[in-house]
């Protein structure tokens, strides 16, 4: 019976060919072109034959090599890391700095069993929040939205972008 | 001699008020950010790096240059102090070191490291300044196929002097150059995997893949055992090493900066090689090798001032042919790229104040750490308390800033979650990012460089073996893959690497 011996090898490997056969795919209309005139497919596809040569031999070594177990994947934290990353994509231009910054520390916050919320996280996010409209927006000059688009009829509060 | 005309010039361009107080910044925020645990150098650098793009790019190559030795240094306090290295050159500082530090004599600890280390910084500038010139001269004789097969050698020393699987850093070279080649092609101006999306059509900022990688990915490997990391420290006093402290050192240090010297000089050497290195022939020849691991002051100059000297050393590939040493050099490389310098030779002959002021600058940069670093001690010491759970979001808030700051495109931020992602699962299955950052820098080069030497020759590949330098370098690039490929030496790199 044959079975997975190293883990990590196998994963690494399928990855491998699956990014391989992904770039491989995707390139299928680029020119190879000759050598002497190398076409845009030459260099890209040679190399995806080569990553895919490498997954190979990682997957068959893993049936004979002996490894180390992945171990737990830490679903729930690289899902809020992820998403803390996503909302402050989402939130800069549309709902600005003011928003987008704490959406990002408080989702990603979550992720941590030892977060706390109190008085004083709430001083460290609001003292963060100022620290950086300050020295990004203010000092080094980041075209940064402090007020995004969403309050761009708000003429009152929103500055001009 | 020239190159007293020449530090002279670096001199006066890097000692202007300007580019001295930011050479001051640098060491000072490399410094703050080196010592918060898990930030090693390319971390720290990646992040800082948006906020050198306004300056002229003398100012911000010697402000983060100084950001570079200010985290390296940062690091090897958080080693010492609370046993926490950073970065994998400062983890046998912490044998030593931490051992020090437990007997009380965290400070005699900390000031060998800083003066080890800033004497391997002055022997460094020294030897660069002596050494870079004549070498870029070399380079500029370099031809298209010289120039690939140098990087082919490049790429595979980096592997060969890293630790870790050899397939799965080959692996990740190789994906690193594929993800390089997204964006437009030069030549026929065609797409390349870039789902017909403008955004992609420059191609994938290495900042982005950087900070995802280094910085998202990081978190959340640490956030997964967060439990063991929070930290208690001693107070710091007593910092001026006895009469006999001294003189345990003087010797080490030496060593430790030839040995440095020699080793960052490689692609792919840099500072964590050396500093395992230096460790190991320290613990050889030391009179004192009973005392190892238990403290003994000779385990600590040895690898810190290896590491220092590996750390500039690693300067030289850079500068003089554009190659990065490790993933610090290849976010230099991206600096210069950014400020419209393209790295090379010929750097020296069309702008000699950018490069005589960087290396100027690398000594000004070690002279402050000293300054600037002992008497602030015990702030760093504070900085290293800060519960993480304070800190990652900060990390991150400063990693989305400065990724939304390149071009003020979302689309950047979202990329670097993907790239976070990305790093996290190859970290899981012990896949480095440091070689995929390496190609990825070097891809589009290498691409260029082949399709120009295979025009040249018409198509014929033997090119590559007809030229001699090139054929050299492809040899001792065969000899090193075929080296690490033999069971004997495997297994003394094991051995080198167990101590982590």
């Amino acid at each position: 019976m044959i079975r997975v011996r190293a883990e990590k090898d196998f994963w690494a490997g399928l990855l491998y060919v699956l990014l391989a056969a992904a770039f491989l795919w995707l390139g299928r209309d680029l020119k190879m072109g000759a050598a002497s005139r190398m076409g845009p497919g030459y260099f890209p596809l040679t190399l995806s034959w080569i990553l895919g040569a490498f997954g190979v031999i990682s997957i068959v070594r893993s049936f004979v090599a002996q490894g180390s177990p992945v171990g737990r994947i830490a679903w729930k934290q690289l899902g809020l890391i992820t998403a803390a990353v996503m909302a402050f994509g989402f939130l800069i231009d549309t709902a600005g700095l003011v928003f987008a910054l704490p959406a990002l520390v408080i989702i990603s916050a979550l992720a941590s069993q030892q977060s706390v919320y109190d008085f004083k996280s709430l001083l460290v996010l609001v003292g963060l929040t100022v620290f950086c409209i300050l020295v990004f927006v203010k000092g080094l000059g980041v075209p940064m939205p402090i007020l995004g688009s969403w309050f761009e009829h708000a003429a009152v509060i929103a500055p001009q972008r | 001699m020239d190159i007293f005309a020449n530090l002279l010039l670096g001199l006066q361009t890097s000692m202007t008020p300007v580019n001295l107080l930011y050479a001051l910044i640098g060491c000072f925020l490399g410094t703050a950010i080196g010592v918060l645990p898990g930030l090693g150098p390319a971390a720290t650098i990646a992040m800082l790096l948006p906020a050198t793009f306004a300056m002229p790019p003398v100012t911000a190559l010697i402000m983060l240059a100084g950001i570079f030795y200010g985290a390296q240094y940062g690091g090897s306090t958080t080693a010492i102090l609370v046993n926490l290295p950073g970065e994998t050159s400062s983890v046998v500082t912490a044998l030593d070191g931490h051992q020090m530090a437990r007997q009380g004599k965290a400070g005699r600890a900390l000031a060998t490291a800083a003066l080890a280390s800033f004497f391997a910084g002055t022997v460094c500038t020294l030897l660069i300044a002596l050494f870079a010139p004549p070498l870029a001269e070399v380079a500029l004789k370099f031809g298209p196929a010289e120039y690939f097969s140098l990087m082919v050698l490049g790429l595979i020393a980096s592997i060969v002097l890293a630790h870790g699987s050899i397939l799965h850093a080959l692996g990740m070279i190789v994906l690193g150059l594929l993800l390089g080649l997204i964006g437009t092609d030069v030549n026929s101006g065609l797409q390349r995997y870039t789902f017909d999306l403008p955004e992609l059509s420059d191609g994938i900022g290495f900042v982005i893949v950087a900070m995802g990688m280094f910085g998202i990915g990081e978190i959340v490997a640490n956030l997964q055992q967060e439990a063991s990391r929070d930290v208690s420290i001693n107070e710091v006093k007593g910092l001026w090493p006895t009469k006999q402290d001294f003189r345990r050192m003087v010797a080490p240090t030496l060593r430790g900066t030839a040995l440095g010297s020699i080793l960052g000089i490689l692609p792919g050497g840099g500072a964590a090689l050396a500093s395992f290195g230096a460790y190991a022939l320290e613990k050889k020849v030391s009179r004192n090798r009973h005392e190892f691991g238990k403290g003994a002051i000779e385990g600590v100059a040895a690898p810190e001032s290896a590491n220092n000297a590996g750390a500039q050393m690693s300067f030289i590939p850079m500068l003089t042919l554009g190659i990065p040493a490790n993933p610090v050099m290849a976010l230099m490389i991206g600096a210069m790229i950014i400020q419209g310098i393209q790295p090379g030779p010929s750097v020296m002959t069309e702008q000699p104040a950018l490069f005589w002021g960087l290396i100027a600058s690398m000594w000004i940069g070690n002279l402050m750490l000293l300054v600037l670093n002992l008497p602030l001690i015990g702030m760093w010491v504070k900085m290293i308390t800060i519960p993480y759970r304070y800190l990652f979001p900060m990390i991150i808030v400063f990693c989305a800033i400065g990724v939304f700051s390149l071009n003020n495109a979302h689309f950047d931020v979202y990329l670097m979650a993907l790239f976070g992602v990305i790093g996290y699962v190859f970290k899981k299955l012990d896949c480095e990012p440091a070689p995929l950052l390496l190609g990825f820098i070097l891809g589009p080069m290498m691409e260029e460089f082949l399709r120009r030497a295979l025009l040249l020759s018409k198509g014929d590949p033997l090119v590559l073996l007809t030229r001699p330098i090139s054929a050299g370098m492809l040899a001792l690039a065969l000899i090193l893959l075929a080296l690490v490929l033999l069971p004997s030496f495997s297994v003394t790199r094991e051995e080198a690497f167990q101590e982590e």
